[in-house]
């Protein structure tokens, strides 16, 4: 239990674990499902959208050819994603490492205290990489590691092409980042 | 039971990224400046972990594999376009729910962009279709298809590369 209780482990360790975890979740969908489930997260920002849109306009949802081939249902990997939220809370609070944030020291020494700034900023940086996530077909989890996993030329592609986006972005917003 | 193995998995990869440091604003864009490698450690270690893994099970006749099609104008513009986005939020898809179950507020905002995003690409996929997400589509291919070569002879690249540059972060502090 000592372990579970630590703030923080190796990233090599964690790492590891999830590269099993990855491995397990495909053999066991594919046993128990007979559909083999790759971890993956974007998708499941495109069908929740699309329940609430649904809830104001169905005909709209129902004849966009997006959502017809995402199909717009809570699924596998929408619970998935729910559970990244459970792993992390039991995680921080079991490791007293969880930390209230509105602000991020990065951010902070660039753009200032404010909240309300930085709200704006985390929004449209979210609304970005989404978009570009599911025009590039998939992120860091569903490319960057699990189509890697699987020696994937297309996510080998997209993980060079987060990063070279990432690393220009970060260092024209950020300057060097302080010290 | 398809929805209780996604809720248990992700319970476990949420727990994992949480220990891992990986959730944190400071971890994401500390790497995109350059500056600390702890994601890189963390994914990379979890790729070739996985691979082996992966293609072990594979070639046992257990699995199969789910690759996504390679079209190359789509992954390259979608992919910069993320990592735009990346920059700015200082999250990506996934590890957002974790950073706000870990009390970095600011991840919610995030959260609400990206389902905006989502909606956004939905509108503008019909008229992307006969242009950028077609331009160059190679279809679902792997490294070792392509290379003609055994697939661990590819393990075997990955793990080579990816130890080197675990020996250099080390050795900078990164």
């Amino acid at each position: 239990m000592s372990l579970l209780r630590k703030a923080s482990w190796s990233p090599y360790l964690a790492g590891a674990l999830v590269g099993i975890l990855a491995v397990l979740s495909v053999v066991v969908t594919t046993v128990v499902l007979d559909k083999g489930h790759y971890l993956g997260a974007s998708t499941t920002f495109v069908r929740a959208s699309g329940l609430m849109e649904q809830v104001v306009a169905p005909q709209h949802v129902a004849e966009n050819a997006y959502f017809q081939s995402k199909k717009v249902k809570v699924d596998w990997q929408m619970l998935f994603v729910i559970g990244i939220f459970a792993g992390a809370f039991v995680s921080s609070r079991l490791g007293g490492s969880a930390k209230h944030e509105t602000v991020p020291p990065i951010w902070r020494e660039r753009f200032g205290d404010s909240a309300m700034k930085r709200g704006i900023g985390s929004f449209i940086g979210g609304a970005i990489l989404l978009f570009g996530a599911r025009m590039a077909g998939g992120c860091p989890s569903g490319h960057g590691m699990s189509g890697n996993m699987q020696l994937s030329v297309s996510s080998l592609l997209a993980l060079v092409f987060f990063m070279v986006g990432g690393i220009i972005t970060a260092r024209l917003l950020y300057g060097k980042g302080g010290q | 039971m398809e929805l209780f193995l996604g809720l248990i998995t992700g319970f476990f990869f949420g727990f994992l990224l949480q220990k891992g440091q990986v959730l944190r604003f400071e971890r994401q864009v500390g790497f995109m400046l350059l500056k600390d490698m702890t994601i890189i450690k963390f994914m990379a270690t979890a790729v070739v972990v996985g691979m082996i893994g992966i293609y072990a099970c594979h070639a046992a006749g257990l699995i199969s594999l789910s690759l996504k099609a390679t079209n190359v104008g789509a992954i390259v513009i979608g992919g910069l376009i993320f990592g735009v986005g990346w920059a700015i939020a200082g999250f990506c898809p996934g590890t957002s729910v974790g950073a706000l179950a870990e009390g970095r507020f600011h991840a919610l905002w995030a959260i609400f962009g990206m389902l905006v995003g989502a909606a956004a690409y939905a509108e503008i996929y019909p008229s992307l279709q006969s242009n950028i997400l077609s331009w160059g589509n190679y279809g679902k291919i792997t490294l070792p298809q392509v290379l003609g070569v055994s697939p661990w002879l590819v393990v075997a690249a990955w793990i080579i590369a990816v130890v080197a540059f675990f020996s250099w972060a080390e050795k900078k502090g990164l």
